[in-house]
């Protein structure tokens, strides 16, 4: 209960936050910050259509999102996620070039499992530099990012290329390997039941199982999970694949329920977003689907706040960034006003009445 | 016992009747306290007391809820360090302020640059001065990086003493010492005593407070019990108003019969830190109902001693057998199975700090925390409450470890240890930083495990807990094993003197 309401407090702050520090920007471009704001969170859920499109571009920020927490809860500081997803995409993409009229039922899971495998593939060998030469995998996996785009760019400007047009784009994806549309007239795909059921899955396993304490061990004291038993190494080296893995359904779910081929436009930089979604959603996973939708309506709204209030939609982007800084603000005021509302108590009697504090047990 | 003859009319500074309340919890009430010009003050008081909310006030870093504050007779109003340090009043915590790739003047005349110019000379020279005057004995020109724990401490002091201070607040200053530096500690408090200065000397080591004060203040639930000059007292009645009833004295060690050999340590060889030598072929046996005591000034192989028979380090050569199994080289999992509790030196690698206590307290045995793979939390929480009774620890089965005292999270550790029946206890320094009641709590447990037949390596710097706990001490050297000493027959100037690396003289 405290902390439902602890939790509603956070978002309190961090949106009035956010509102405070971005109104003089909106007034500069022009427009009422209110209404500016109507227009960015409370429109794009008025109409079906928008609303469903808020939907629709939450399914890779969900999966992204909870491919980094994931990982940044085992302490493995993932920020590969873009590369992963790009990789996933071009195995997506593969996978359905190859097939012809299979049944739906045969190919869809072949099409996730072929995106899962690559990014795992993807996220292999920082993961084993990492737990085999404690080489830093926030340099090794971010520096794979663009070494995943020049594949997908060289594959659609050579190989892969459109036969027909000559276009860096692929050929259309068989229609056995398209996300069947879950929505009559929207664009909402299969794949947000994939997201919402990992990030369930992850949630899960993270809170109910053995190995989900054993990876909170790890993440949370390394050297202790260490000493009872534990084998760092391999946890680390499972969530890392796990999180690759994510992150590359978020990509074949781009490619068979959006493009229906492999384009290199393909990701608008979810892999980077879903460091901001994992942050924003503190990396409890009920927390992170809640940021992927906000982030999703927010920038459902940039779009159309743009036509409607003749605001750049970069205001959107702004805002975003906005929230991430204010969110992480929050965090650590509240952190360290806890540190030094203990530190104060820790002499005083009586230690069970030490104030509660920050607690993500619970995943 | 204020100096003789100069003593002045009024006290430096008094404290009268402060209160201050951190939510339900009253960490001061009525604190009455007055520190006088050329006398060394104890502050006695288990943890939890009140000892360190105390001289937050004094320090001006917490504002009283009520009471007064008075500086040479007047009324004067501390709303932060800067104040208190303006009233002549330092500090030296246990967690040192210093800039380590500073050089020792530099922090010394830190936050007092006064100016655009840095007056090094002045900071210097007071270096110099205070070398001479109080055997304060630093080189200005290091690195803070560079030196001991016990200089560092130096460099605290001296930094108190160049913004002339007049009161010198020192919390558990030997916690973090050696017996040499401790005494190097109480010569120059002795000569800042003579000078004239109020030094506070907050502690929970009575002999230390015995030896060095001259009034002596002690707290419980944040009130003063008593404060007595020295003199009048002596260390079991301290100890008798520190736990408000009388202390328990450990159970008397009865000489058990040692049984069979239950841990076999030959020919062991290991590597420490930057890959140098740090256990060279040390040999020795620990029987069934035995304790072996490891003594040792610490840096000479304890602590790798420690971890290699934890299966956290990686032996060179060498083999250990423990209740018939060979662990040399195993890892942690395998040296638990094969019946090896390990208790180390820092509590906080062994439990998950942001961990509640009933996953800490199942996290080496997790094939017992499920059922097929997904966790039973049922059981898991009643393993927590069952051991939370036996044990006496105070805190729920959801609490973060973080949150709890050093005394319960040590019975955390021990509960999640001892609860096994280990055959084999690697234990490490089990009482550092407990108040007496811990300790006497911990060093009890000890002894029952061994009256139950453990074998069990004890490792520890308190070498009056060697003595107390021990049945027979091996001393470590560099590494080696410099003596073999009986505990019933040791004698402390030859354990002194193969502590040092004088080989045995028969």
């Amino acid at each position: 209960m405290v902390k439902w309401r602890r939790g509603a407090t956070t978002a309190g702050l961090i949106l009035l936050g956010t509102f405070v520090i971005t109104a003089p920007f909106i007034m500069l471009a022009g427009a009422n910050p209110f209404a500016a704001y109507g227009e960015f969170l409370v429109s794009p859920l008025t109409s079906r259509y928008s609303g469903l499109e808020v939907l629709v571009s939450s399914i890779p920020l969900i999966l992204t999102g909870v491919s980094v927490a994931l990982a940044f809860r085992a302490g493995y500081w993932n920020i590969g996620a873009e590369g992963q997803l790009l990789m996933g995409a071009v195995a997506g993409a593969g996978v359905g070039m190859l097939v012809s009229d299979q049944s739906r039922f045969l190919v869809l899971p072949i099409v996730i499992l072929a995106g899962a495998a690559a990014g795992a593939l993807w996220a292999l060998v920082p993961a084993l530099l990492r737990v085999k030469m404690g080489i830093d995998e926030v340099v090794t996996t971010l520096l794979l990012n663009p070494v995943a785009l020049l594949i997908v760019t060289a594959l659609l400007s050579g190989p892969w290329a459109d036969p027909e047009t000559g276009f860096p784009e692929s050929e259309r994806i068989a229609e056995s390997a398209q996300f069947p549309i879950l929505v009559p007239r929207s664009r909402l795909h299969l794949g947000f039941l994939v997201g919402l059921a990992i990030a369930g899955l992850v949630w899960f396993v993270l809170s109910r199982t053995v190995a989900g304490l054993q990876v909170r061990a790890v993440g949370s004291g390394p050297k202790a999970a260490r000493f009872a038993g534990i084998s760092v190494g391999r946890t680390l080296l499972t969530v890392a694949l796990a999180s690759g893995a994510i992150a590359g359904i978020a990509g074949a779910s781009e490619v068979s329920g959006i493009q229906y081929r492999l384009t290199g436009g393909l990701s608008a930089g979810f892999g980077y977003t879903g460091i901001v979604v994992a942050t924003l959603g503190a990396l409890a996973m009920p927390t992170v689907v809640l940021a992927a939708l906000l982030l999703a309506d927010l920038n459902v709204g940039a779009g159309s706040a743009g036509r409607v209030l003749g605001v750049p939609s970069q205001l959107g982007d702004v805002i975003q960034a906005t929230v991430l800084l204010v969110t992480v603000g929050v965090l650590a005021y509240r952190r360290y006003h806890h540190k030094v509302l203990k530190s104060e108590v820790e002499e005083a009697p009586g230690e069970g009445a030490v104030p509660e504090v920050e607690e993500v047990d619970t995943s | 016992m204020t100096a003789a003859g100069d003593s002045p009319a009024t006290p430096v500074v008094e404290l009268r009747s402060i209160s201050k309340r951190f939510g339900d919890v009253l960490a001061n009430e009525g604190v009455n306290l007055s520190l006088w010009g050329g006398e060394v003050h104890g502050v006695l008081g288990e943890n939890g007391a009140g000892k360190t909310t105390l001289m937050r006030i004094l320090y001006g870093l917490s504002i009283p809820d009520g009471g007064e504050i008075y500086v040479d007779g007047d009324l004067a109003h501390f709303a932060s360090p800067k104040d208190a340090i303006g009233a002549g009043i330092g500090m030296v915590t246990q967690h040192f302020a210093l800039v380590r790739p500073m050089t020792v003047t530099e922090n010394i005349i830190l936050g007092r640059t006064g100016g655009a110019i840095l007056d090094l000379d002045r900071a210097k020279d007071l270096v110099e001065e205070a070398a001479d005057r109080y055997g304060l004995h630093v080189e200005p020109d290091r690195r803070l990086s560079d030196l001991s724990v016990g200089e560092q401490q130096r460099v605290e002091i001296l930094k108190a003493l160049y913004r002339e201070c007049r009161v010198l607040i020192l919390d558990e200053p030997t916690a973090v010492l050696t017996p040499q530096e401790i005494r190097a500690l109480f010569a120059t408090l002795d000569r800042l005593r003579a000078s004239g200065m109020a030094i506070v000397f907050i502690s929970h080591k009575l002999p230390e407070v015995m030896e060095l004060t001259d009034r002596v203040t002690v707290l419980r639930h944040g009130k003063v019990v008593h404060t007595v000059e020295t003199d009048e007292v002596d260390a079991a009645g301290l100890a008798s108003w520190m736990v408000g009833r009388p202390a328990a004295p450990p159970e008397p060690r009865t000489h058990s019969e040692p049984g069979a050999t239950a841990l076999e340590v030959s020919d062991l060889s290991a590597v420490g830190g930057l890959d140098l030598p740090a256990l060279s072929d040390v040999n020795f046996e620990v029987a069934a109902g035995e304790i072996l005591g490891v003594a040792g000034v610490s840096g000479n192989g304890q602590t790798e001693l420690a971890e290699v028979l934890s299966g956290m380090r990686k032996p060179t050569a060498g083999s250990i057998i423990a209740d018939g199994t060979q662990i040399a080289g195993k890892g942690p999992k395998q040296v638990i199975a094969a019946g090896v509790g390990r208790i180390p030196e820092d509590r906080h690698e062994a439990l998950v700090g942001d961990m509640s206590v009933a996953n800490n307290l199942i996290l080496e045995h997790l094939d017992e925390a499920g059922k097929r793979l997904i966790l039973d939390r049922d059981r898991i929480r009643a393993n927590a409450l069952d051991l939370i009774e036996r044990f006496s620890i105070k805190a729920g089965p959801d609490d973060l470890v973080k949150t709890l005292s050093g005394g319960n999270i040590q019975k955390v550790l021990l509960a999640r240890v001892l609860v096994r029946e280990p055959r084999v206890i690697v234990v490490s320094q089990p009482t550092r930083g407990l108040d007496i009641g811990a300790t006497a709590y911990v060093r009890n447990e000890l002894l029952a495990m061994r009256r139950q037949g453990a074998a069990i390596v004890l490792m520890s710097e308190d070498l009056d807990e060697l003595l107390e706990l021990s049945d027979r001490l091996i001393v470590l050297y560099d590494g080696r094993i410099a003596g073999r000493v009986d505990a019933a027959e040791a004698d402390r100037d030859q354990l002194g003197l193969l502590m040092a690396g004088h080989t045995e003289v028969a």
